[in-house]
């Protein structure tokens, strides 16, 4: 296990991404699946007791895996660069206010209840993205001091702001109780209303800025000396910050506008990835990103699973699950000790 | 032959003014240890020198290039800069560490190259630390951890070397065994060598020339014999000292006396 780390680690995504579509209402058997993707490969016309499966499959369970995996990758690779970004361990994709700007904006959304055309499907996670956005350019520019954006400052702007926002949200939410219900749904986080639309919206951003982070791999590497360290050594410092906090935001602000507010993947996932295979972020940060992906994949399951035919906001799983894993990777894990 | 020329350097934190007309010049091969007490700007002109504080007014050249203007990727070859060992990333190995100092060479993936690999091999064993290599950082020693930081600035390939209070948590034998290899640094290997120290007579055995730093201005600037006199360094110190040969090195030895009460 120490060695081929990417081998263990696509073969744990490729896995979840199986179950991920076995797996919901109706259990697709593994040799119906192998029979339907080779009858797909070699163009051959499918059988007639595969065609409901197949259906299944395409309109519902691959763009809700497809949906899954992203925002899995988009919080386990953001998660991993706020941990190198601001050099604390508590660092989330949350930090700065990403995910109250977006859960202020989907609820200021919701309250004044836009109709229900397509814009209106896609009017509260497009607000959502734009308050998120928004947020972060806020925090930044308060956070600034001179030419150089302090972390420490980043991390209490984030944290004054994410208080205000919150309690904003929580008082937009009381007034419209119509749609309070909707409006906590989002905030626990859930696919349910997952389809290849949300996908194809939020794939460029997700491309664009997890695309930068797996490359800003070295630079985060040079961060953790310092910002003075790190600039003496050649980094252009608060032009590479903003730029991975940009890129971070992006990639987060996407991922929550559709699939709400999930918690922990973003914390955890970088962590347990360190603990294995070490703190050279030019790998965790790739492995961050497939990890979050399968994690999130095998939550969104038992989400389906556990209460069926109900379904439980991915939220509750991720942490339910999650922290009990996490406690005894902490225990075991050769590398603790050096975060 | 390289030069560092800091010409009328004005620095200031906020209002106050830090650096006051600060006019420094280090020649190849030499050592320049920089003086003067807690709070005089010591650790303030190596950060301005590396450009981690911006400047007031001045300039810093080396051979008539302005390195003040340069980005930090190109300024980053021409000086390197070897802090003190406090929180260092405790995960990474030394060897690790010491490859980061290639850096201003390598592109934004910093992907590295055989020839990278040696010039960190060849870093840690000029600073006799080539056992250390596998070893993480956390686990090393302070004088261990001062000298890797030693071997990445080597690694960074340049002609100018600025050390910050390098001696300042070190034991005795650790600060005699740096302060050997800063010399040859100077001496055989021809580099321009500008240190801060709070050990006076470390700057007695191994500069040759001493700068002393008071409240922000160069109070004095020569051989260590010129500058660490009685009368200069009790007036810095606000402290009488005694000036006296150095019973077996060719050098002087400062002896603080009893300190003063304080002013009624």
């Amino acid at each position: 296990m120490r060695r081929l780390p990417y081998l263990w680690t696509l073969l744990f995504l490729a896995l979840a991404v199986l179950l991920s579509i076995a797996i919901g209402s109706v259990f697709i058997p593994s040799v119906d699946l192998w029979r339907i993707l080779t009858g797909w490969l070699s163009a051959a016309p499918l059988p007639e007791s595969l065609k409901t499966f197949a259906f299944i499959i395409v309109s519902i369970r691959l763009p809700r895996t497809a949906l899954v995996l992203l925002t899995g990758a988009a919080l386990g690779g953001s998660g991993a660069a706020y941990q190198g970004l601001f050099r604390n361990p508590l660092a989330d994709p949350y930090l700065i206010g990403v995910a109250s700007g977006a859960g202020l904006g989907a609820a200021a959304a919701m309250s004044i209840q836009w109709p229900y055309t397509f814009w209106g499907l896609l009017a509260v996670p497009l607000v959502g993205f734009l308050a998120a956005m928004l947020t972060v350019l806020l925090v930044y520019s308060l956070a600034r001091v001179g030419k150089t954006v302090p972390t420490t400052n980043l991390i209490l702007a984030g944290v004054a702001f994410s208080a205000f926002a919150t309690s904003l949200t929580s008082f937009l939410m009381l007034r419209s109780t119509g749609e309070l219900r909707r409006a906590f749904a989002f905030l626990l986080g859930g696919f349910t209303q997952a389809g290849w639309n949300p996908v194809l919206t939020i794939l460029p951003f997700l491309a664009i800025g997890l695309g930068f982070l797996i490359l800003s791999g070295h630079a985060l590497n040079l961060l953790q000396f310092g910002d003075d360290q790190a600039q003496q050594l050649g980094l252009p410092v608060t032009r590479t910050k903003t730029l991975i906090l940009v890129a971070a935001s992006l990639a987060t602000a996407a991922a929550v506008s559709f699939s709400g507010i999930i918690g922990f993947i973003g914390l955890i996932v970088p962590h347990v990835m360190r603990l294995w295979w070490g703190v050279d972020y030019r790998r965790l940060l790739p492995l961050s990103i497939i990890g979050g992906a399968g994690a999130l994949l095998l939550a969104d399951v038992l989400a389906r699973v556990v209460m069926a035919p109900q379904e439980l906001p991915v939220g509750i799983l991720t942490a339910l699950v999650g922290a009990p894993f996490f406690l005894w990777v902490l225990r075991y894990a050769k590398n603790q000790g050096y975060w | 032959m390289t030069m560092l020329q800091i010409e009328n350097l004005f620095v200031s934190y906020g209002p106050r003014c830090v650096l006051h007309d600060v006019s420094l010049e280090v020649n190849s091969g030499e050592v320049l240890a920089l003086i003067g007490p807690n709070g005089a700007g010591k650790s303030t002109l190596v950060r301005a020198a590396s450009g981690v504080i911006p400047l007031d007014g001045g300039t810093i050249l080396t051979n008539g290039d302005d390195l003040a203007a340069l980005p930090p990727m190109r300024r980053a070859r021409y000086l390197a800069v070897v802090p003190q060992a406090v929180s260092l990333p405790p995960a990474f190995t030394a060897w690790e560490t010491v490859l980061m100092g290639r850096t201003p060479y390598l592109n934004f993936l910093g992907q590295t190259s055989a020839s990278d690999e040696d010039v960190v091999r060849r870093a840690l064993q000029r600073v006799e630390a080539l056992d250390l290599a596998e070893r993480r950082v956390g686990e090393l020693s302070g004088g261990e951890q001062q000298r890797v930081l030693l071997a990445r600035a080597l690694a960074q390939s340049t002609p100018i070397l600025l050390l910050d209070e390098p001696t300042a948590h070190l034991d005795l034998q650790h600060q005699v065994s740096l302060m050997e290899m800063v010399r040859q640094l100077a001496h055989r290997d021809g580099l321009v060598v500008l240190t801060a120290l709070h050990d006076l007579n470390l700057a007695a055995r191994y500069a040759d020339r001493v700068a002393l730093l008071v409240g922000g201005k160069i109070k004095a600037a020569g051989t260590p014999r010129q500058v660490l006199t009685p009368e200069l360094i009790s007036a810095a110190y606000h402290l009488p000292v005694a000036v006296v040969p150095h019973p077996f090195a060719d050098a002087l030895l400062v002896l603080p006396g009893a300190a003063k009460p304080p002013m009624s």
